[in-house]
């Protein structure tokens, strides 16, 4: 039971659960700057959980991970977007989302899926962080709904990067983390995908006049 | 005997305490905005004053509109003695349930939406049009806020479930975190307070509670009034006791009764100082962005739901 654990295996176990109210905070922002800044926030909840597990577990490489975590999805990525959003001045834009309402209920179905797909992976584990993987498919699978419920290109960025969050996050509840060649890696990776997602944002703008992604299919030679 | 003695006197003191929270509470805020504020007793004064005064009803008044003052008053008093202020396990516990209080708040809510339509003024019926709307999205944010608690607890007698924070000392609850905080987003919308309702003033297009009351006079308006701040110390007294009960007597010994006095009356200036904070820095939201405002709470009730499932069992 909870009360039993020690305070930091308690505080991992609330991170955790703050990161995912911060992907229902992503689902639920309208404006594009309130989009990166819990863009922002989430990446920071992400690291300060590696932190503690790193911790407890003793490993102590997670806690480069979770520098990395924090300089890149907290500081890094976010000021870049926020750069990029305000040299195109669409800072004050608000994008609609479409059924707001829907799209939490179907965040909120999808958050019981994956208790109930974990479930058998977490008869197998036995550290704290068990509980923690089915959270982490949940900010995965919200990632995804952000992806398809959006369209704007920002905020599908940003969905994405969400995503890449609660891949990340899955490493770290359910194997400690992954090796430090391959964790190095997806970081680099996700940075060079920030970088071209800038500039992709600018062709976008540039060939159509607006981040709206669902413009696109205008260039496809079919009929209107 | 000694027992229900406490108990009745506990609901009296929620019924005295009430206007001085509200006054308290106006005080912070004429801090905090460089005003003068009124006395700390003005409003005893006031409700002295609606009491001595004659009542002046419109000639198409119905019987309804006469007994809902009445009605509500009892009604709030009633769920005020089934709230523990400050000791748990009194005989009063057994009907200390959150659903009954819930139950005691949708009647009064129920008898002043009628009464607002009931002189048949444009105001009272926009008045009870919106408070029901707001009714019918805060009540099921504080429903799943208290299945919440009731899993943790595994009950929903309140006596119960703060006996159970209690006992469980310290613990980083995340279902009791958000439970807190999608509470307090529904206290804020079912007490009226700013950002959802202004209770300052009642000459404003955009007013809910005071649209209903308009019509009211004398010593009617008086109970109203009383009635809407004893469910505000409800709120206060709710939230402060579940999520933070430290201090509050399990025993009936005079020192511990004293030191509950003590506690819960500090942790009500508290509150009363960030609820007059929040008032100071927000400001009243659009009609139509209410919904949003408790879209929010309900789904910080549910993720509170969904995380003490995920990560607190087993």
């Amino acid at each position: 039971m909870l009360a039993g654990l020690p305070i930091y295996q308690q505080a991992i176990l609330l991170l955790a659960a703050l990161v995912l109210f911060s992907s229902f905070t992503l689902l639920a922002q309208t404006r594009v700057t309130a989009i990166i800044h819990a863009f922002a926030w989430q990446g920071a909840l992400v690291a300060m959980t590696t932190a503690l597990v790193a911790f407890d577990s003793g490993k102590h490489h997670l806690y480069i991970s979770a520098a990395l975590t924090l300089s890149l999805k907290a500081l890094f990525i976010p000021w870049l977007l926020h750069r990029l959003v305000k040299k195109m001045r669409i800072d004050r834009v608000a994008h609609t989302v479409e059924h707001p309402a829907l799209v939490l209920m179907i965040a909120t179905a999808l958050v019981i899926f994956c208790y109930y797909v974990a479930q058998p992976i977490q008869q197998l584990e036995h550290s704290i962080t068990r509980n923690t993987i089915a959270i982490s498919m949940s900010v995965v699978l919200l990632g995804m709904l952000m992806l398809v419920s959006r369209n704007k290109a920002v905020s599908q960025v940003v969905g994405f990067m969400s995503l890449e969050n609660g891949l990340f996050f899955a490493a770290v509840a359910a194997t400690h983390g992954m090796p430090m060649v391959v964790e190095l890696g997806v970081a680099f990776d996700v940075l060079v995908a920030a970088v071209i997602f800038g500039v992709f944002f600018f062709h976008i703008k540039d060939s159509i006049d607006s981040l709206n992604v669902s413009e696109l299919n205008r260039l496809s030679e079919t009929d209107e | 005997m000694i027992d229900w003695l406490l108990a009745l006197s506990q609901a009296m003191l929620f019924a005295l305490l009430a206007p001085l929270f509200t006054a308290w509470v106006r005080r912070i805020k004429c801090w905090l905005q460089n005003r003068r504020s009124p006395a700390l007793l003005q409003p005893y004064r006031d409700l002295r004053r609606l009491f001595s005064k004659h009542v002046v009803m419109a000639h198409n008044a119905s019987i309804i509109f006469r007994l809902t003052p009445y009605i509500i008053a009892a009604a709030t008093l009633l769920a005020a003695v089934a709230v523990p202020l400050i000791a748990v396990n009194l005989p009063t516990a057994a009907i200390a349930d959150v659903i009954v209080m819930a139950g005691f708040f949708a009647l009064a809510r129920f008898f002043l939406a009628l009464a607002g339509m009931d002189i048949g003024t444009a105001f009272g019926g926009m008045g009870s049009s919106r408070e029901m709307t707001i009714a019918a999205l805060a009540e099921p944010a504080m429903l799943m806020a208290i299945f919440t608690l009731a899993m943790v607890a595994s009950s929903t007698n309140l006596s119960t479930v703060i006996s159970h924070v209690l006992a469980d000392g310290l613990v980083l609850r995340p279902s009791l975190l958000f439970a807190f905080l999608s509470l307090v987003l529904v206290g804020i919308a079912e007490t009226g307070r700013i950002p959802v309702d202004n209770p300052a003033t009642h000459l404003e297009l955009t007013m809910i509670h005071e649209a209903m009351i308009l019509e009211y006079s004398g010593r009617h308006l008086a109970l109203i009034e009383w009635a809407s701040q004893i469910k505000l110390m409800l709120y206060g007294v709710l939230i402060a006791n579940i999520f933070f009960p430290w201090g509050i007597a399990e025993t009936a010994d005079a020192l511990s009764l004293a030191i509950a006095f003590i506690a819960i009356v500090f942790k009500l200036m508290l509150l009363g100082i960030f609820l007059a904070l929040g008032e100071t820095v927000l400001a009243k939201m659009r009609l139509f962005r209410v919904p949003a405002f408790l879209v929010l709470a309900l789904t910080l009730s549910v993720i509170g739901l969904l995380s003490h499932i995920i990560l607190e069992i087993n």
